[in-house]
């Protein structure tokens, strides 16, 4: 069962600190990040990528980002 | 252009962005802007207020055509690339109380993180304390939202609602044009010019608004924000909008230097006082109300140009700052902080701490 961390209407850095405490949480598998900006989305995949999870697609549905990564 | 990847996203992109403002910056000081304040979004927006009265220090009254520019340049590029999204309901009030204290830090230092890095580009150390000032309240800031602060999620509105910044900034270059300076006035229809100090400095209109348009374009594409440059820094040891913020720098100490705009030193540096714990504790303050609004004071341009409308009320937190500074004796001079400068500070303080400490509902 993969994670949903819901950001959406939040902006940087919340959905930030969102993705990397549950990186921190010890979560493993995938783990899905919605966010309905631009910046947002940026910000999440970057802070991802440092941390060593990989971005494995990102899909838009009605203004809302689903940002899928993964452990890499 | 939806699916082409955003190439300012990339780190060039955002050394582009701070290459680009540390050039145009000084040459708009060369064009006739004010001493180390090619762009300055505190000061500009303090003109702003005074050119249309809201308070009356003859010297800084003037509608700067940099922060028109700056939203317009913003509202082109988020509709281009199709994030023009109209949202609002961040807790708009508690944003225009961290405006109005954002602008009197910045005007106890005399200059918001833009200028002040335009300032240590120009040789002038008091810049040095201004910086560290913003770099402590920034993690203060940082503190709080490890802590939780946060001041809830935004909702999708009208389009209408997110057009209300750019069309005020519309008006005000309406303003401008049919109000032009009459050489020796001090006044032309409803707007205030000054005739001697800074706001007697400017370059041409057309130049000022097509830089700012340019620098809003470019600023929207990449998120540069000085404020977040530092926050990311601290937080996450996150370098990509810092490497944005350190090339205005050095960009703009490398055009100064050239350009002959380069005098090292405390004393005699234009617009600035000595006072280096209101320097510092200035910029402090001011740092800390950006942080816990989520960007500079010309993020919030940008933001606002994009749809934004808390972004927007966290501007005209800042001009109605601007009014309270001067009206009440609140901002400095060369001569140095005004009479109520210190009390100021103090107070704003106490504001962000309240905003900092009690905001931390949960968002989940």
């Amino acid at each position: 069962m993969s994670k949903t961390i819901d950001a959406r209407g939040l902006s940087c850095p919340q959905p930030v600190l969102m993705t990397l405490d549950a990186i921190k949480s010890g979560e493993t598998g995938e783990m899905t990040v919605l966010v309905d900006n631009e910046a947002s989305k940026e910000n999440v995949s970057r802070a991802a990528t440092s941390k060593g999870w990989a971005v494995a697609g990102i899909s838009e549905e009605e203004g809302v980002f689903h940002i899928a990564i993964k452990k890499g | 252009m939806k699916g082409i990847k955003n190439i300012f996203a990339g780190p060039w992109g955002i050394i582009g962005a701070g290459i680009a403002i540390g050039i145009l910056a000084p040459l708009l000081q060369k064009l006739g802007n004010p001493g180390n304040m090619g762009v300055c979004v505190a000061c500009f927006e303090r003109d702003i207020a005074g050119a249309l009265g809201l308070h009356r220090a003859d010297v800084v009254q003037y509608i700067r055509p940099e922060i028109i520019g700056f939203v317009l340049g913003s509202l082109i590029a988020a509709y281009l690339f199709k994030e023009f999204k109209p949202r609002l309901g961040s807790a708009p009030i508690v944003r225009f109380f961290l405006g109005i204290f954002a602008m009197i830090g910045a005007l106890v230092f005399l200059g918001c993180p833009w200028r002040a890095a335009l300032r240590l580009a120009g040789g002038d150390g008091n810049a040095i304390l201004g910086l560290g000032g913003l770099i402590f309240g920034i993690w203060i800031g940082t503190l709080f939202l490890r802590g939780g602060y946060n001041l809830g999620r935004t909702q999708k509105t009208h389009a209408a609602a997110g057009w209300m910044l750019p069309l005020l900034m519309l008006g005000l270059l309406g303003l401008l044009l049919v109000f032009p300076q009459i050489s020796g006035e001090s006044k032309s229809g409803v707007l205030f010019y000054s005739l001697k100090g800074p706001g007697s400095m400017h370059a041409p209109l057309a130049i000022s608004l097509g830089v700012g348009l340019l620098i809003g374009f470019l600023a929207q594409r990449s998120r540069f924000c000085t404020m977040g440059a530092i926050r990311d820094f601290v937080l996450f040891r996150q370098m990509h909008l810092l490497s944005g913020f350190i090339a205005l720098i050095l960009t703009a100490f490398a055009v100064n230097f050239t350009i002959g705009q380069f005098k090292a030193g405390f004393e005699g540096q234009p617009i600035a006082h000595t006072m280096h714990l209101w320097n510092f504790l200035g910029m402090a303050l001011s740092g800390l109300a950006f942080c816990l609004a989520g960007g500079c004071p010309g993020r919030q341009l940008f933001l606002a140009g994009e749809g934004d409308g808390d972004a927007a009320v966290f501007v005209l937190g800042m001009i109605v700052g601007a009014g309270i500074a001067h009206n009440f004796g609140l901002a400095s001079s060369a001569t140095g902080v005004g009479p109520y400068g210190i009390p100021a500070v103090i107070v704003g303080f106490a504001v962000c701490l309240f905003i900092g400490f009690t905001m931390r509902t949960k968002i989940a």
